[in-house]
């Protein structure tokens, strides 16, 4: 078992012909994933070969799906493309659209978002690393090497963050580890996250990054209070940023007195959460927390 | 991105939103050829990026064009909240009735779009919001639909505007929209004596994501803007931005980087910036930022911070050795690799020996390495 991600899911990759693309789906092979096709309409009916596989490109997702039964998407396409792309993933029926492309205008993430929610679909992303359940299946960019299966579950707005924490953690291993992105609209959110690993037997433990910025992490806690048995383990990145500057993530701005690390902190930790000041900290908590488990 | 105020007003006045005659200048002899044009009583308005600028004494009325000569010569050159003024904005006078005020923006929390009105317009809004909140109606937008007339007055008869500001209304979401904006706002937004409805003053914020569909929108780029450093990292398309303290830092991924300087904080010093290079970063691109960051004399120490994911730390770790072929090293250099070919990366860094360079194993440790100069 693990969250959204599973043996079962077979994936799809819109922009798979490109060079990221290419570089990624041979990735997610190697970790297992079970890439079913690429999308992209001037290749339909031509195939890749990833070192003996032979993977078909369809002309539409609706192809895709009719044909291999694919119920998730990786998205790669360039900015400009990536409303086309999942406005046409959700219509098809996919069950979830993992959205790694960084800089998609805002406009175009609140127009996909809202529809894709309206059709009951998961959106993860935009501008986020995807979604691994390592040793089974890995769905976007994650390096599936840096650690193994286990009980550990994590949901981050950071790429590296994730990578980072995972390391610390590595001989313990993760059910799932989820990075929602940093734009300031996503799909999925930390409370999807939260809820998802309380209901999966197979975490005994979350893991949850955030930083500056919106006040996602602060509805997190409320969340976590009302709703959350299992321990939860924080830590949020920005505490030195200045206000009103944009800190690489299109969504990590304090704007005025609101989104800072700070009041982040302080509303996880009010819920019940520890929070480490450092990522090695953190790690400490997590295996502390186990430990009095 | 955020506008310049006559840069709101010339994409305001592009999609319909109705605006006073107005001009902009750098000098006080076309305020005074500008506000003969306009004729009458003009307002002198300094160009700044910040909000206050008429309690700094940014917004005189002039009488004339001697006048408007005058009060911009005194203007021009000021500084409002560490901003230099660099042009005003001379515009025609209205005969003000009543004020409003009036945005589109993004709801992060309900992830769509709000619209904002009040009748408490010319007031600093956050103040409204604060101490009179039943002052403020917050309307969100469904995004399919976007802001219809009916829609528009909906609006406006939840922020007790009157009906004559619908059109506006419907043609500030145009700007909101076709503009690919994050913020339009329009404080105040007025009806004269005679009944017309104006947009005097206002405030634009554009997604600089959407550049590829606005080309136009790279007019308002200013290369020189903000600090000289960051301007620097901006022509070599580095996400740079300068901070008080001493201790540089370059780290790959957003999160990562914020935590870097966390963390160096935490061990007692200040970080002198923030530098993501970004995920899969070439060699070029490491020896890019260390040159600007080695171009700071707040600088007392680096610290380069990478947990290869995509990027290679072998990378990293030759762009390092670039630079330091071209750039003197005279500060101590903390490193840390972990991840992505950390082995091979830590092999080409020893074997430069560089006796300035120093690699530590954890973030703790190599922070706390590079906090030592700043401390002692």
């Amino acid at each position: 078992m693990a969250i959204f991600l599973t043996a079962d899911s077979k994936v799809v990759v819109q922009g798979m012909t490109g060079s990221e693309g290419m570089k990624h789906t041979r990735r997610m092979l190697d970790a297992g994933t079970d890439v079913v096709g690429g999308v992209n309409p001037r290749k339909a009916g031509t195939a890749v070969d990833f070192g003996g596989r032979e993977i078909p490109v369809f002309g539409t997702v609706k192809e895709a799906i009719a044909a291999t039964g694919a119920d998730v998407t990786v998205v790669f396409v360039p900015p400009r493309f990536v409303r086309d792309a999942v406005d046409e993933a959700v219509d098809a029926g996919i069950g979830l659209a993992v959205v790694i492309t960084e800089g998609v205008p805002v406009h175009d993430t609140v127009a996909f978002r809202a529809r894709a929610e309206a059709a009951g679909v998961r959106i993860v992303g935009p501008n986020c690393p995807g979604l691994i359940t390592p040793g089974v299946s890995n769905a976007g960019i994650i390096p599936a090497d840096i650690t193994r299966p286990g009980r550990i579950g994590l949901v981050s707005k950071s790429g590296t963050l994730t990578y980072q924490l995972m390391y610390e953690l590595r001989d313990l291993g993760f059910s799932s580890c989820v990075g929602i992105g940093g734009d300031p609209v996503i799909g999925t959110t930390h409370i999807d996250c939260l809820q998802a690993f309380q209901d999966d037997p197979d975490t005994d433990l979350i893991v949850m990054i955030g930083e500056i910025g919106g006040d996602a992490e602060e509805r997190a806690a409320a969340y976590v209070r009302e709703h959350v048995t299992k321990p939860v383990v924080g830590y949020v990145a920005g505490f030195t940023a200045p206000e009103g500057k944009t800190m690489g993530h299109a969504g990590a701005i304090v704007s005025g007195s609101s989104g800072t690390a700070q009041a982040k902190k302080e509303a996880l930790e009010a819920a019940g959460v520890a929070v480490g000041r450092t990522p090695s900290e953190t790690a400490r908590l997590v295996r502390d927390a186990l430990a009095a488990g | 991105m955020d506008l310049y105020e006559y840069q709101a007003r010339e994409l305001f006045k592009k999609h319909g939103v109705p605006v006073l005659d107005a001009s902009v200048v750098s000098d006080p002899q076309a305020a005074r050829a500008a506000a003969e044009l306009l004729g009458g009583r003009v307002v002198v308005k300094a160009q700044v990026k910040t909000g206050g600028r008429g309690k700094a004494g940014g917004v005189k009325l002039a009488d004339g064009p001697e006048d408007a000569a005058r009060l911009s010569r005194s203007i021009l050159g000021m500084d409002i909240k560490g901003h230099t003024v660099g042009k005003v904005m001379l515009a025609q006078t209205a005969d003000i009735a009543d004020e409003f005020y009036v945005s589109y923006l993004l709801d992060r929390t309900s992830r769509t779009w709000l619209a904002m009105a009040s009748r408490e317009g010319g007031m600093d809004i956050e103040e409204v919001a604060a101490t009179k909140p039943e002052a403020l109606a917050k309307v969100p937008i469904d995004p399919a639909e976007g802001v219809t007339e009916a829609k528009a007055a909906e609006i406006a008869e939840a922020g007790g505007l009157p009906a004559e500001t619908v059109p506006a209304l419907v043609a500030l979401w145009d700007v909101f929209t076709k503009e690919d904006a994050l913020l339009v706002e329009v404080n105040p937004l007025v009806r004269t004596g005679d009944g017309q409805i104006i947009a005097i003053d206002g405030k634009v914020s554009l997604d600089d994501n959407a550049r590829f569909r606005h080309t136009e929108h790279g007019d308002y780029d200013d290369p020189a803007e903000g600090d000289a450093l960051e301007a620097k990292a901006r022509a070599k398309g580095l996400n740079y931005v300068k901070l008080d303290g001493t201790v540089g830092i370059i780290g790959n991924g957003a999160g990562l980087v914020m935590s870097t300087l966390d963390v160096v904080a935490h061990y007692g010093a200040d970080p002198a910036n923030f530098l993501d290079i970004g995920g899969g970063a070439s060699a070029q691109v490491m020896a890019d930022g260390l040159d600007v960051i080695l171009g700071d004399p707040d600088v007392s120490s680096v610290f380069v911070n990478v947990f290869g994911g995509i990027t290679a730390c072998d990378a990293v770790a030759n762009g390092i050795v670039q630079a330091l072929e071209t750039v003197e090293l005279t500060k101590p250099l903390v490193v840390r690799l972990d991840g992505n070919n950390a082995e091979l990366g830590r092999s080409i860094l020893d074997a430069a020996a560089n006796p300035l360079v120093t690699q530590l194993d954890t973030m703790d440790g190599a922070a706390q390495r590079a906090a030592e100069p700043a401390r002692s």
